[in-house]
């Protein structure tokens, strides 16, 4: 498998850990939609540290991945893009808003933390 | 220096296989980290737009030698509808922001050169380079081997 799926407290955790072909994105768009409900998962951490291209499908789907999720009732942090993957897609023009990414898991913990337990005008 | 590579577009998988084998001609090519991704970013677009409008195709990627700079050259073609109004499909600004359709002018800005050739009916051929120039180190070590008779051409 090309991406672990894993729980930590209320929030989920996807590892990609090697490139993925576009139908294993949207595969993993519907398996997380999934397991968000599950599980009850307030947060989901997407670690794209295994993927060394994103290109504008991947940036989109991940757009889309956050956005289900939001309606879901769980935000979306992407962590782990490349530096060399970042450079891409500022070169390309891609972005990931709205969602938000962070360097590291533990960052995305932090930020998860004080959007679920901040005021809900928060919003994210 | 590699050789040529074809891969044969058929599926999402042979994307995968596009992306992989570029960046291995790039890293033998002496490309950067940086400008190898951008390489495999590029054919990524250019692929799924083969999927997508034509089905089928080819991308080739092989090593252009000239006597300053190397590169790498690649060249995508289908036989698909091709495209009508190729100078807009290329204009960024073309698709809505992150739309579909953003594939041919995001390729463009990764790589050196882009050139599209399409006729309606006739299929599309996206050729675009991606150029390396030596650092002054390894040109330092070219005229030494040349001085030392051994011509590097």
């Amino acid at each position: 498998m090309s991406v672990l799926i894993s729980r930590q407290g209320d929030y989920l955790i996807a590892s990609v850990v090697s490139d993925l072909s576009d139908s294993q994105v949207v595969a993993l768009r519907a398996e997380l939609g999934e397991r968000v409900g599950d599980l009850r998962a307030t947060g989901i951490i997407v670690d794209v540290g295994g993927l060394d291209v994103i290109d504008s499908f991947v940036a989109r789907s991940l757009r889309s991945i956050a956005l289900t999720m939001r309606l879901r009732g769980a935000e979306t942090v992407v962590v782990g893009i490349q530096p060399e993957v970042a450079i891409a897609m500022v070169q390309f023009d891609l972005d990931l808003d709205p969602i938000h990414s962070a360097l590291d898991i533990d960052e995305a913990f932090s930020l998860l933390d004080q959007w679920t337990e901040g005021t809900p005008e928060d919003g994210r | 220096m590699g050789d040529e590579v074809v891969v044969s577009i058929r599926s999402d998988q042979d994307m995968v296989e596009a992306r992989a084998k570029s960046r291995r001609l790039a890293d033998d090519l002496g490309f950067s980290r940086t400008d190898a991704t951008l390489i495999a970013t590029a054919i990524s677009e250019i692929a799924r737009n083969i999927l997508v409008h034509a089905g089928r195709g080819e991308i080739s990627m092989r090593p252009l030698c000239e006597d300053m700079r190397y590169g790498l050259v690649v060249i995508a073609r289908d036989s698909g509808p091709g495209i009508r109004d190729v100078h807009r499909a290329v204009e960024s600004g073309f698709a809505s922001r992150g739309g579909l359709g953003m594939g041919l002018p995001g390729a463009r800005r990764l790589m050196d050169e882009f050139d599209v050739e399409s006729e309606p009916g006739e299929g599309t051929t996206v050729t675009m380079t991606k150029w390396r120039v030596p650092d002054d180190l390894e040109r330092l070590r070219e005229k030494r081997l040349r001085r030392a008779g051994h011509p590097s051409s």
